[in-house]
């Protein structure tokens, strides 16, 4: 067990297997996908490995460009602020709250997600 | 004007525009408002917004984001806000205004009632759909209206009557502009300009008709209003909004008994005192010297001048300039001071027009030719701010005034921030001087931002931008303040210096060098930019674990990101030369896959429109057939062009193809500050086009021509003849040295051209480096191109290798389905995004 957050992915059943540790990617992001009632969604999940926390969840779909594409962006910080910068034209997101920095109307929806063990749990 | 006893003074301000608030603002700043009871009446629900930009509320900018202020200001200064107010009366016997409200005592009273948009008297103009141009409720009523109307159009062809016009092709109506004068902006252009600025207006749809009188308005038949012009001739419209000049809105004044101008506006003195010494007068209502001032600048000088005599001091106003700079419907319109010539006796004119271009600029010149009294330019402000500076300042003009407004030639004479006097003005809004920006500099401003804080510059119009921040770039230069160069906020260093770190003590990786050089986690900027030193050092595999992450987009995943999230698909094909077998593989790869095909600007083929899952599959095919990657996606070598050459040619004097394919294939995957492309033509005639190119290649009887430094893009750039006759070996030595120089030094992002200019000492220090070898450092760069060289695989058959280093390569890690949201449609044969 690796985590140390206050849910457990075990008992919560709202919780969802998505990968194993070894699909991230180190200092960057990779797609996934989530089936809800309301359509698919697709999400950008990033691996900070050594930061707290080290993983993120955000919506991959840029609203700038319309494309599907945040989760192949460059991770960053801005003062300390961890982001990542839309590849398409560079607007830089919160991964915290998926807050756009250029623009405040624009703000990306973000899920929690942990390691447990090697699995990778999105909170839905 | 202070007063002796202690009990406060209760001083009232009618009008709550920008003038009005700007008065407000400073008396705050002098503390009137500690000894005397302030009350602003304004007319308009809104707080004083920014008239200037008036027309951003048609782009998105709300009444919030234009306010100038908050209540929440005035509530913590004691000032009372009146608004949805307007002041009827003045009573000065009294000394009380009334309002529908109530009556208010005043001991002193200033008018800033603006002014009133100028309706002609013509029979229909009361018609409904007949609309003004001038407040936040007028623009709600064009938006209105423009939603039931198909056409629109503005009457009167002035300034604001071309950013009506704008308005209303913005809001999608097919727009006219009726100018009553032969021609538009007739108090700016003459007609040469006017003529110029009607075919650029007109260029973007806007219909213009000059010399138009509208004798009445009537119903039409095919749209809501049908215009009656002089001639009898007809215009139908849905909208019409007039915007034939401002007329001061003095009638309180009149009423009241104050001295009126002639034809209107409120007299005042150079203390902004009207008639009675009671009452004040500030901005368009304003008549000075028999002037009414139509600009925001001036008003704000009254309002200082205002705030001063009201707190008994003895600044006075001194008129203003209405020199102007404008970008009207795109096209750039700036007047500087006489424009027309005609308000200076003896004075000469320079004019230059280019009819291609659209562009006219004109000087007026005192009759030795000394000094700049005017000015005109249409089509391209770019000089203004120097001509601003040589008319505001009265400083000599250049041996050949000409030279100012000829098309900028290499040499032509640039007026830069050091020549400027102390008291030359940088921000006509705010009035600031360079003097005054000198102090906040001394005074320990120590950037732009804090100079802006401390003096108010470039925080009104925003015209002066450019102009501010050069001259404090260049005074703190002169301050010896060094201006930040760091590459951004995660080192504190430039590239160059990152380069040599890098070199220096053998790091290979971006954790390292930001542990020991940098801080936090690095960014969009200093991660492509470090990633790419490192390739030119060691040129390991990108998409090695420690490297995939720094990398932009395209290098990660070795394709050009589209619009939509897909790729493009760019092999290599060397010298542009390929074999029909190949060419049949790459037809295929492009049908099996849905790719859209391209011929492309450097000689080869590019394949659109892949998906991200699709590329390993398709690469792995197209490896499979010989190619290679083209590093279209890279800062690195792109493309070697060629023209055939002695092969076929008959003139050709050297195997161009040949030598084309070896430099392609010498300096493939070479990364570098930024893109490299390079061309070799075979004979004199260049087909080629090596005259464009970072590195170009001309062959002679006796061998080869290298040209350096020049580019096409967005500003094209002639390459340098660097040296002539060379035979192969010395012509690959020097561009190893060059390349491997331009690498080492260059910012990044710089293109060899920008590069070039920005070296110190110029083609001959570069000459010196390379050819001469003046720094001892020709070995080295050729030894370092080497280990490049040596250390080169393709990228795309080295990730295809290492599987792992395919898990991106996938729409979703948890579904193998493809990203659903990518839609094509098909056109001209072919697929492209819908
Ligand atoms: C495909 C192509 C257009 C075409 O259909 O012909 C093209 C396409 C792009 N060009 Fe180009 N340029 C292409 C030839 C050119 C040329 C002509 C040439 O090379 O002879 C030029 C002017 C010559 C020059 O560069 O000096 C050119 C000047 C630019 C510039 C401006 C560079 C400058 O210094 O001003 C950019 C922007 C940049 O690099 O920052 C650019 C950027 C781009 C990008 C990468 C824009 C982007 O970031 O998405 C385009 C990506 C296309 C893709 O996804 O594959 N492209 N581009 C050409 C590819 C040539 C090749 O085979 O690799
Ligand atoms: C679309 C547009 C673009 C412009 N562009 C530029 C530009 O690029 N550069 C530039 O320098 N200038 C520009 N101007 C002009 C600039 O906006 C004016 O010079 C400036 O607003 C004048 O300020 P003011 O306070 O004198 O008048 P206003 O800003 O008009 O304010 C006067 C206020 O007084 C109120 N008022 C009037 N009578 C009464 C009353 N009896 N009781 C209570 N309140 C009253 C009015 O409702 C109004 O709100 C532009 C104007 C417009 C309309
Ligand atoms: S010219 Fe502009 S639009 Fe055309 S390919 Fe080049 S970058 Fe793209
Ligand atoms: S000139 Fe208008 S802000 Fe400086």
């Amino acid at each position: 067990m690796t985590t140390a957050t206050a849910e457990n992915p075990n008992q919560t059943e709202n919780w969802q297997p998505l990968c194993t540790r070894d699909d991230l990617v180190a200092q960057s992001g990779i797609a996934a996908c989530l089936e809800t009632p309301a359509g698919l969604v697709q999400l950008a999940i990033f691996y900070l490995p050594g930061q707290t926390p080290e993983l993120y969840a955000l919506d991959h779909h840029d609203p700038f460009s319309g494309a599907n594409v945040i989760a192949r962006g460059i991770v960053g910080d801005v003062a300390g602020e961890p982001v990542v910068a839309s590849p398409i034209y560079k607007q830089h997101f919160r991964l915290r709250d998926g807050q756009c920095l250029e623009d405040e109307d624009m703000q990306l929806r973000t899920w929690r997600v942990v390691l447990d063990g090697a699995r990778v749990m999105l909170r839905h | 004007m202070k007063t002796t006893d202690d009990t406060p003074q209760d001083l009232i301000i009618i009008g709550n525009g920008m003038v009005g608030h700007h008065l407000v603002e400073q008396l705050v700043e002098r503390g009137a408002h500690r000894h005397q009871r302030i009350r602003v009446f304004g007319e308009e629900r809104h707080l004083a917004y920014d008239r200037v930009h008036l027309s951003e509320y048609f782009k998105g900018r709300d009444a919030a984001d234009l306010a100038l202020s908050t209540a929440d200001y005035y509530a913590a200064h004691d000032i009372a806000l009146h608004l949805d107010e307007a002041v009827t009366t003045i009573d000065r016997d009294a000394r009380e205004l009334i309002t529908p409200q109530g009556r208010y005592a005043y001991d002193h009273l200033v008018l800033a009632t603006g002014s009133y948009p100028f309706v002609p008297p013509i029979p229909g103009s009361e018609r409904e759909g007949c609309l003004v141009y001038r407040t936040l409720d007028d623009l709600d009523a064009i938006r209105e209206a423009a939603g039931r109307a198909n056409t629109g159009v503005v009457v009167g062809g002035g300034l604001l009557g071309l950013e009506a016009a704008n308005a209303l092709r913005e809001l999608e109506l097919d727009t006219a502009v009726v100018e009553f004068a032969p021609r538009l902006m007739p108090m700016q252009v003459d007609s040469e300009g006017g003529e110029l600025l009607r075919e650029k207006i007109e260029a973007l749809g806007v219909q213009v008709l000059t010399d138009r009188a509208t004798q009445h308005i009537e119903a039409g038949e095919t749209s809501r209003h049908r215009m009656v012009f002089q001639d009898d001739k007809l215009l139908e419209t849905d909208l019409i909004v007039f915007s034939a000049g401002i007329r001061p809105r003095d009638q309180l004044a009149r009423d009241a008994g104050l001295e009126i101008g002639e034809r209107g506006g409120v007299v005042i003195d150079d203390h902004c005192l009207s008639s009675d010494p009671a009452i004040l007068a500030v901005g368009e209502v304003a008549l000075w010297r028999g002037s009414i001032f139509g600009l925001v600048a001036p008003g704000y000088q009254m309002a200082k001048a205002a705030a001063d005599t009201l707190c008994g001091g003895e600044l006075s106003f001194q008129g203003a300039d209405l020199s102007t700079k404008l970008k009207l419907l795109g096209v750039d319109v700036g007047a500087i001071g006489d424009a027309h010539g005609d308000r200076s006796p003896g004075a000469r004119q320079f004019r230059y027009c280019d009819q291609l271009k659209q562009e006219y600029r004109k000087l007026v010149v005192s009759s030795d030719g000394r000094k700049l009294l005017g000015a005109m330019l249409v089509g391209d402000n770019a000089s203004y701010d120097s001509l601003m500076q040589y008319y505001a300042n009265g400083l000599e003009l250049p041996e050949d005034p000409a030279s100012l407004i000829l098309p900028s030639v290499e040499g032509a004479p640039t007026l830069g921030p050091d020549a400027l006097p102390e008291t030359a003005s940088i921000c006509s809004c705010h009035n600031v001087t360079k003097g005054t920006i000198c102090e906040a500099i001394d005074a320990g401003c120590d950037d732009l931002g804090a100079v802006k804080d401390a003096t108010q510059a470039s925080t009104g119009c925003g015209g002066c931008a450019a102009l501010l921040k050069s001259v404090v770039d260049s005074e703190l230069e002169a301050r010896g303040v060094e201006v930040d160069q760091s590459i951004c906020e995660h080192f504190a260093h430039t590239r160059q210096e990152l380069y040599s770190i890098v070199r220096v003590e053998g790091i290979k990786t971006f954790s390292e060098l930001i542990d020991r050089h940098g801080q936090g986690l690095g960014c969009d900027i200093c991660k492509p930019a470090v990633a790419s030193i490192l390739a030119s050092c060691f040129n390991e595999p990108i998409t090695d674990a420690a490297h995939v992450p720094l990398q932009d987009t395209n290098d990660t995943f070795m394709a050009n990101m589209q619009k939509n999230g897909t790729y493009s698909v760019v092999p290599r094909v060397p010298g542009g030369e390929i074999t029909p077998d190949k060419l049949i593989v790459l037809g295929r790869v492009g049908e099996k896959y849905g790719l859209y095909t391209k011929i492309t600007g450097g000689q080869r083929i590019d394949l659109f429109g892949a998906r991200l899952e699709d590329l390993p599959n398709i690469w792995g095919e197209l490896l499979e057939a010989g190619f290679e990657t083209g590093h279209a996606y890279a800062k690195s070598l792109r493309t070697v062009k060629s023209c055939v050459g002695s092969t076929w040619c008959r003139y050709g004097v050297q195997d161009s193809v040949g030598m084309a394919i070896h430099l392609e294939n010498r300096y493939k995957g070479l990364r570098s500050p930024h893109k490299l492309k390079f061309a070799v033509s075979g004979c004199t005639r260049e087909c080629a086009e090596a005259q464009s190119k970072d590195v170009g290649v001309i062959a002679t009887e006796h061998g080869w021509n290298l040209y350096v430094c020049g580019n096409g893009g967005m500003r094209p750039r002639h390459a340098e003849l660097f040296a002539t006759d060379l035979d192969d070996d010395t012509l690959i030595r020097y561009i190893d040295r060059f390349l491997m120089f331009y690498v080492r030094t260059a910012d990044r992002l710089q293109r060899t051209s920008v590069w070039r200019e920005n070296l110190e000492g110029g083609l001959d220090y570069l000459k010196a480096v390379v050819i001469d070898d003046s720094l001892g450092l020709g070995d080295e760069l050729e030894h370092q191109m080497q280990t490049v060289i040596d250390n080169y695989e393709c990228e795309w058959a080295d990730a295809l290798s290492e599987p792992d280093k395919l898990k991106r390569f996938r729409s979703f890690v948890n579904d193998e389905r493809p990203d659903p949201d990518i839609i094509v449609t098909e056109e001209r044969g072919q697929l492209r995004p819908a």
